[in-house]
């Protein structure tokens, strides 16, 4: 039987598919809803197996895995995305948080010069990723703030941290590019590309802090109060409210939280290229919010979870991966990953 | 000229109108008395196309017509003003009079040919309002007027008003009732719908009484009078209880004091004014009202929703100050909201995970949720609010209306509350259900719970309530125990006075 012909039976008598499906699959299952919740998973598989044929280089261990570790730049920046977007609020700074957050690293790599005591400080490579973790803090809590307690329309305030942290990070490289990113050993600052270049069991670093954030953020979810505060939130905020969930705080966290996981990946990348520059993370905001639709969450809020925002990131990233190898041009690749 | 024959419409579970016949005539106006959830802004929906009737016929001037959209009506003659304005009121009178259907030449919109026909229109209604005014700087009474022009430029036969006095001045209603006179002479057929019953008999020519969602009467005004409309409004007494007796009232658990709320719709004025009631533990005690009489504000405003403008409230001897919401919930002081789809359900999350919401506390150890713990919450709940459901993980739309209701009051009973509010426990529901509702507040006064619930319903105020308080603008305007008749009740509120 074609889809089509479920489809149309679906809309005149759902009793009917309802048999039919557990006759041909087992006691329960409803193929509807697998086939609504699997989309993007289907879609991983197609974009898989349509790659394979196309390019012998595709299927490959070695690939998946250089594919997944670009893949871990949007990944970090849509579940910090999918957070917000529970809430029924949106991001658009994240892109730029990560650019700032690059640029922030590379400067304290470069070491911070106090020219009243006449010394250089080159803080270690753990400073320096709490330090710029902390600049993501600060970034998504004015967004919170201006949302949650100015109201502000999240699209606005965003928009506005969107320029504003683009225009940091420009000033503070005079629009030039931070190099050299290693560190140097007599100044005990070395290891900034570890998160970039290196491998446990030859998985990429990169991968290892997605699953590390994402296994987080979903146990923050599923098995937290403050996750059912999210989904309430976004869900109906006048109830949750009148249920005493602290609507208010709830959204600045969120949006505190997305502004981490952009710096996270704005360190991975800078580690990955072991270079800053400002203009790193353009329009990620973009990709980082498609990746989220693809994986099943409603922008009007409540609907969503952690798995289906990991399949979209995948999605996204194994197609534009796919197109590069298989050499189409990047003006193609922007029209193939809207379609 | 219009009627309908054997209209019913069911939403889902619920018979909101049970075969109603309806006849509008012409030149004269019509008036719809009901209580609310008696089915007459649904059954002024099918008049007016805007929802479909699940079957009988609509017959304008002999011939069936069917309605597809409120467009089809309109074109047909009949407009419909809703009781929230639809305006825009950024806007001016003339573009809000013709939003939709602009007058447009090859040029664009003909800005002046509009501008002159707005002008006839308000001459016609003798109302000075400049066409360009923006319709944010008029007086609500104003703005009805804009919203009657509209319904008059698309040459309406037949209009129908939805409670279009009640945010109008006594002088404003006097302007609206000489307009609807005027129209009259013109022959245009109005129906209107208003819960202030002596208004209505002042310009109604026939009057047709629902309930339930089945017409129990129809007169011409010669025939009827108050006592008449209010006998066929309540009906029959359905019992929903009577107050619980053999327990101790305790101690004053809720005491207000000269509690003030701003009206968030008009500035300087307040919505309750200066208000003091003392609330006992295992009393229940009823809220009656008109709309708009500060029921809800002042619930709100107890519940910590709105913020108060002067006074105090006491929860158990002590203050409660600028406390949070969920502050006053641990305390033990609750509020089942009155809008149960806007306030009360996230629907998007399951029945389990809504009734569970408000007290998320009490099953987190340490940082996480324990799910077994809720489970046992959760089915406690269901259980004692004997909610009909396949069980937690189902998803909340798949209730009754009354189940709903269930939940959102389970969730905010699974806080173990000391005082529980409930702003229009009974709204949307069938009768089974409040009777269950009821029951629920009854053996919870037993246990010791104060409850304190509104109704604009009267016959709910005499059923499981100890005391009866009518509030009328703002202020309490009378006190009764349960021997109180409905009469005296209606009376006090404003609604109707019976000789």
């Amino acid at each position: 039987m074609s889809n089509s012909n479920i489809g149309a039976i679906a809309m005149t008598d759902t009793g009917t598919i309802h048999k039919r499906a557990r006759g041909l699959f087992g006691n329960g299952f409803d193929l509807g809803r697998l086939l609504l919740e699997g989309r993007a998973f289907f879609a991983l598989i197609a974009i898989i197996i349509t790659f394979s044929m196309l390019s012998p280089f595709y299927f490959s261990t070695g690939n998946f895995l250089i594919m997944a570790s670009h893949v871990a730049i949007f990944g970090l920046l849509a579940v910090g995305m999918m957070l917000v977007i529970l809430t029924g609020g949106i991001d658009l700074s994240v892109g730029s948080t990560l650019g700032l957050a690059g640029v922030v690293a590379g400067f304290l790599m470069q070491g911070v010069s106090f020219e009243a005591f006449g010394v250089v400080l080159y803080p270690p490579v753990w400073v320096v990723v709490i330090l710029t973790c902390a600049v993501g803090a600060l970034v998504g809590l004015v967004n919170g703030v201006l949302i949650a307690f100015f109201k502000v329309p999240a699209f606005v305030a965003t928009l506005g941290l969107l320029y504003v942290a683009r225009g940091v990070a420009l000033l503070m490289t005079d629009g030039l590019t931070y190099n050299n990113l290693g560190g140097k050993p007599e100044l005990g600052n070395t290891g900034f590309d570890w998160l970039g270049f290196n491998r446990v069991f030859d998985v990429p670093i990169g991968v290892l802090v997605l699953a590390a954030v994402a296994l987080g953020a979903s146990l923050l979810l599923n098995r937290t109060a403050f996750g059912r505060w999210v989904y309430s939130t976004g869900g109906n905020a006048r109830a949750a409210e009148l249920s005493g969930v602290p609507v208010k705080r709830v959204t600045v966290l969120v949006y505190v939280l997305s502004g981490i996981c952009a710096a996270i990946a704005g360190l991975v990348l800078s580690s990955q290229l072991t270079s800053a520059g400002p203009t790193a993370g353009t329009t990620y905001e973009l990709t980082a919010i498609a990746a989220v639709v693809i994986g099943g969450a409603a922008l009007t809020g409540g609907r969503g979870n952690i798995r289906g925002t990991l399949l979209g990131a995948f999605v996204i990233g194994f197609l534009s991966d796919g197109l590069v190898i298989i050499g189409v041009s990047s003006y193609w690749q922007t029209v193939f990953t809207g379609a | 000229m219009l009627s309908a024959r054997n209209v019913a419409k069911t939403y889902g579970s619920v018979q909101a109108l049970k075969g109603v016949n309806f006849d509008v005539h012409r030149g004269q106006v019509t008036t719809l008395f009901g209580e609310n959830g008696a089915g007459k802004s649904t059954l002024m929906k099918i008049l007016s196309g805007v929802i479909r009737p699940t079957s009988g016929d609509i017959l304008l001037e002999g011939h069936p017509v069917s309605f597809h959209s409120a467009n089809d009506a309109r074109d047909l003659g009949i407009s419909i003003i809703h009781q929230e304005l639809s305006l825009a009121p950024n806007m001016s009178v003339r573009d809000n009079i013709f939003m939709g259907r602009e007058i447009t030449t090859a040029a664009g919109v003909d800005y002046a040919e509009e501008e002159r026909q707005t002008r006839a229109l308000m001459e016609e209604l003798e109302e000075d309002i400049d066409p360009l005014t923006p319709v944010e700087d008029l007086r609500l009474g104003q703005q009805q007027v804009v919203e009657i022009a509209r319904a008059l430029s698309v040459n309406a036969r037949i209009l129908i008003m939805d409670e279009p006095t009640s945010a109008l001045s006594a002088s404003e209603v006097e302007v609206l009732f000489k307009v609807i006179r005027d129209l009259k002479a013109r022959g245009v057929s109005i129906v209107y719908i208003s819960h202030h019953l002596e208004e209505a008999l002042q310009i109604t020519d026939h009057a047709v009484v629902l309930r339930d969602g089945t017409m129990t009467a129809r007169a011409p005004r010669s025939e009827i009078d108050l006592e008449w409309i209010v006998r066929n409004m309540v009906g029959e007494n359905f019992d929903l209880g009577s107050p619980p007796e053999g327990h101790a009232i305790g101690q004053v658990a809720l005491e207000i004091d000269g509690l003030s709320v701003p009206d968030a719709s008009a500035t300087g004025r307040s919505a309750v004014d200066s208000l003091s009631l003392k609330l006992r533990a295992g009393e229940i005690v009823c809220l009656y009202g008109l709309m708009g009489a500060g029921r809800t504000e002042m619930l709100e405003c107890i519940a910590g929703r709105l913020p108060k403008s002067g006074g105090r409230v006491l929860l158990e001897g002590r203050e409660l100050g600028r406390a949070s919401i969920a502050e006053r919930i641990a305390r033990g002081l609750v509020l089942v909201p009155e809008d149960r789809q806007r306030d009360g359900l996230v629907q998007t999350m399951s029945v389990g995970e809504n009734l569970s919401l408000a007290s998320i506390g009490a099953f987190t150890r340490g940082l996480f949720t324990s799910r077994k713990r809720e489970k046992v919450l959760v089915d406690a709940s269901i259980r004692d609010v004997t909610i009909k459901t396949d069980g937690g993980q189902a998803a909340i739309g798949s209730l009754s209306g009354g189940n709903q209701q269930k939940v959102v009051i389970g969730k905010m009973l699974a806080t173990n509350p000391r005082v529980v509010m409930l702003d229009e426990p009974s709204r949307g529901i069938d009768i089974g259900a409040k009777a269950e509702v009821f029951r629920l507040l009854a053996e919870g006064a037993q246990r010791g719970l104060a409850v304190i619930y509104s109704t604009s319903e009267v016959g709910e105020c005499l059923s499981i309530a100890h005391r009866i308080i009518v509030m009328r603008r703002g202020k309490i305007s009378a006190e009764f125990g349960p021997d109180a008749t409905k009469e005296q009740i209606m009376a006090a509120s404003g609604e109707a006075v019976v000789a």
